[in-house]
């Protein structure tokens, strides 16, 4: 009877510390979610900002174009014979114009993505990439608006004919890629967030159950021990927000035959969220940070003269160094799955038939080993850069101690 | 003969840049060696410090695999540019 008893007290008391427990969970994730759509719209534009950037000047002349078609078309030529690993590897790691998923251009099947063209003084083009048509490798198509004949060759990228300059903010394939990953995670948070006040107090069910134990990691593993009980909570709304944004992005990349996203392999979706963290750790940074950067304490004057400006350059560098991790490792993931499937037709073409059959046992089972050791890393870049951002925080918002 | 062969197509073509990129997998072969030691033997004293040990582990990883990850881009950007 004691015991039943008993453990009816525990039963109430451990449903009572669990439902505080969800309660504040329930707050934290509440405003996370308001946060969330913020952040996202911010990171989005500083995207297409970036992306908007990239200004094409159509200066280049017919005649230049002339020779480029004909050196094109000698490598094209070779392509027949002779496989090139690398006309093989990077346009699946640059960004493109269409989610491609399988053939090659003429007889495969690929998806169109819209194409935005802003000329000076004439208005925007609106048309899909699918208008784009020709002989050869250059491609040629017409805006619908301002009668501007764009031309897209493999080497140049997209041009215009006559020569106007024309901004190209183009919805690309890791534009659409981050569209698709940010609309999943507002509908996934939201749905999350949701589910914590339709059911009080009660263990997690579904799709909460997948997502808690990653808000909690990034919550009691990265933001708490780093900033700090207190701070944590102003930071990890961004935390969060990157975390999730990285680890979809990465994940995404990795499914094969939809086109191999290489969203967070983009130099200009890491410059932004660098750029974030930095803005970020800038505006937040209290006198002793500044103090310590400009004026570090304990430190002999003259060595100041040197140790100042490393730390200012340093403070560039951390920003940069994030940004370069991210884009290099996830982008050489990529690469190495690639090479494996570029070395199946390397050994097939230099070495015979049944080399590069073995070879390609060789390398599917290494591909496999690859794409999980892929997944870990996936996990892990999202990982360090979330605690990397959270370190620089914490530097940001120190308190003096000496 | 192969092996000079080898030597000119390193000099004449994109081979110093591969050779690059084999050096900085060296340099960070050595430094996640001996974050991963000096982690293993740390934890095998204390292992009640294992989960601290392990962030560090994978920080300290991290920054060391940045700066080789320098040397790879600067690889690329010599093939591709």
């Amino acid at each position: 009877m004691k015991e039943k008893l008993d453990s009816a007290i525990f039963y109430t008391l451990n449903i009572r510390t669990f439902a505080s427990f969800f309660e504040q969970i329930y707050s934290m994730i509440t405003e996370f979610a308001k946060r969330f759509a913020i952040s996202t719209l911010i990171i989005l534009g500083g995207v297409n900002l970036v992306a908007a950037q990239t200004e094409s000047h159509g200066e280049v002349d017919d005649h230049t174009h002339d020779t480029l078609d004909a050196g094109h078309n000698s490598l094209d030529d070779g392509e027949h014979g002779d496989f090139v690993a690398k006309d093989f590897i990077i346009p699946h790691i640059a960004d493109a114009n269409e989610i491609h998923f399988f053939g090659d251009h003429h007889n495969g099947f690929s998806l169109p993505l819209p194409m935005i063209f802003y000329v000076e003084g004439k208005g925007f083009d609106l048309f899909m990439s699918s208008e784009f048509h020709g002989s050869h490798a250059t491609l040629t198509a017409t805006g619908p608006n301002t009668g501007t004949v764009y031309v897209k060759h493999p080497d140049t990228g997209i041009t215009s004919k006559g020569g106007e300059s024309f901004y190209d903010i183009s919805i690309t394939k890791s534009v659409f890629g981050m569209m698709f990953i940010m609309t999943l995670l507002v509908i996934m948070l939201r749905s999350m967030a949701k589910s914590y006040s339709k059911r009080p107090g009660q263990a997690p069910k579904g799709l909460t159950n997948v997502l808690e134990p990653l808000v909690l990691f990034v919550r009691n593993d990265i933001a708490v021990p780093i900033i700090g009980k207190h701070k944590a909570d102003k930071f990890l709304p961004f935390l969060l927000t990157t975390f999730f944004f990285i680890v979809a992005s990465n994940l995404l990349g990795l499914i094969p035959f939809i086109g191999g996203f290489n969203i967070t392999g983009t130099i200009g979706v890491t410059v932004v969220l660098a750029f974030a963290v930095f803005f970020i750790s800038t505006v937040n940074g209290n006198r002793t940070y500044w103090g310590h950067l400009f004026w570090p304490p304990g430190v002999p004057n003259l060595v100041k003269l040197l140790v100042v400006p490393i730390e200012v350059f340093g403070m560039f560098l951390k920003p940069t160094v994030l940004m370069i991790r991210l884009t290099a490792n996830m982008t050489a993931g990529h690469i190495i799955i690639l090479s494996f499937v570029s070395l199946v037709f390397i050994f097939n073409q230099n070495y015979g038939e049944v080399a590069g059959y073995g070879m390609g046992v060789f390398s599917t089972l290494f591909m496999i080993f690859m794409y999980f050791l892929e997944l870990l890393v996936a996990f892990l870049q999202a990982y360090v850069f979330t605690l990397l951002a959270a370190i620089y925080f914490a530097d940001a918002t120190q308190e003096a101690h000496h | 003969m192969e092996l000079l062969t080898i030597l000119f197509e390193i000099t004449t073509g994109h081979g110093l840049a591969a050779l690059g990129a084999g050096v900085a997998a060296i340099g960070a072969g050595i430094g996640v060696g001996l974050i991963g030691k000096a982690a293993l033997e740390s934890m095998a004293r204390q292992p009640e410090s294992s989960d601290d040990l392990r962030a560090n582990m994978i920080l300290a990883a991290a920054l060391v695999e940045g700066v080789a990850l320098f040397g790879i881009i600067i690889c690329l950007l010599v093939v591709l540019g």
